[in-house]
């Protein structure tokens, strides 16, 4: 089976505008690889092709690509969803970041709202137990749904909001890990939390059109998230 | 923190407060007017002029209009700062639309009191 490519290049050392380059794959007839896959027998044909990779399971999250106009990590998608409606393939950069080459994005102002979000445990200066930090079953599973967020961008890079203002919308992946140390049973800072997120655009920004939830290749729900984070910080000021 | 004087309440959450219950008032208006067009068989000009002329009528109508300034005066400054970058161009924008925003309300404020 032969499968036609359509992807985006661009090398700022000698290209003035983006193009889009087409590849053709011959893979075998009944089998179903994953994009990744594809992307490195692509890479044999044309070692200038750059794109990020690394633990190649959907564990890592350095593959978010933006795929038949849909982010997704590139290691976990088969190119049999991609191949339903006939047609190319066509793979781009996750949207709204700059490209640093190909399918590399320069991913600074996403981790610069992770960073502002404080994702650590904040203990009101006392030292954590040199053991465990014990949680009631309770306590625990109330971090489930939120602690396994891979950073890999797909949710902030579909997000409108966070496209026109990155630097002021954390974004819904920095308010999935925002709540998830609000939501921390060991964790003293609600107080100060809120008040770093409560103006105009770092939460509020978000206006629930989900496209986060329909991207996450982890499951995972930021626009609950989000909702948690409001009535929160509507409860405090109300 | 991100501090903004231009739009209507101090901050995040007073904006929000104020677009959810501006929201809820102006979709009851909506079923109060549909409601009043679907319940009477003959639209007339006394028929009009007697519901408009109703004391409830013109209170509901200058609570809606007063709903309608803070939603859109918020709406639009969100669309605004998502859309138009350059501060200048966006302060100029924001004052005439807001501008036309309290025509409308001054509109439909005079329009009442004229029934």
């Amino acid at each position: 089976m032969k499968l036609t490519f359509s992807i985006y290049r661009y090398n700022p050392d000698v290209d003035n505008k983006p193009k889009m380059q087409d590849y053709s794959l011959e893979v075998a007839e009944g089998s179903d690889i994953m994009v990744l896959d594809a992307l490195i027998l692509l890479k044999e044909q044309d070692p200038t092709l750059a794109f990020r990779r690394s633990c190649r399971e959907g564990v890592c999250g350095s593959d978010g690509l933006n795929m038949n106009g849909k982010n997704g990590l590139a290691c976990i998608t088969p190119l049999s969803d991609l191949t339903k409606k006939g047609g190319k393939i066509v793979i781009r950069p996750l949207p709204g970041l700059p490209v640093v080459r190909d399918l590399v994005v320069d991913m600074s102002q996403f981790y610069k709202q992770y960073e502002r979000i404080k994702p650590y445990l904040i203990t009101d200066g006392a030292q954590p137990p040199a053991g465990e930090f014990k949680q009631s079953p309770e306590e625990r599973a109330k971090l489930d749904g939120l602690y396994e967020c891979i950073l890999c961008a797909c949710c902030s890079t579909a997000c409108p909001s966070f496209w026109w203002n990155p630097d002021k919308f954390v974004g819904p992946s920095g308010l999935l890990q925002a709540y998830r140390f609000l939501a921390d049973s060991r964790d003293t800072a609600t107080e100060e939390r809120l008040a770093d997120l409560d103006d105009a655009f770092s939460v509020f920004r978000c206006h629930g059109i989900m496209n986060c939830v329909s991207v996450c290749p982890k499951g995972l729900n930021p626009t609950k998230a989000i909702g948690h984070i409001k009535s929160m910080l509507l409860q405090r000021s109300v | 923190m991100v501090m903004q004087a231009a739009t209507l309440g101090r901050n995040g959450v007073q904006d929000f407060i104020l677009l959810r219950c501006s929201a809820i008032i102006l979709a009851l208006y909506a079923i109060f007017i549909v409601g009043f067009l679907a319940l009477t068989p003959e639209l007339t000009y006394q028929s009009w002029a007697g519901f408009f002329g109703h004391i409830g009528t013109k209170v509901f109508s200058f609570v809606a209009l007063i709903a309608f300034l803070a939603h859109a005066w918020i709406g639009l400054w969100q669309v605004l700062t998502d859309y138009v970058k350059p501060a200048g161009m966006r302060g100029m924008l924001q004052f005439l639309l807001n501008v036309v925003i309290l025509a409308y309300v001054g509109f439909g404020i005079f329009a009442l009191w004229g029934v």
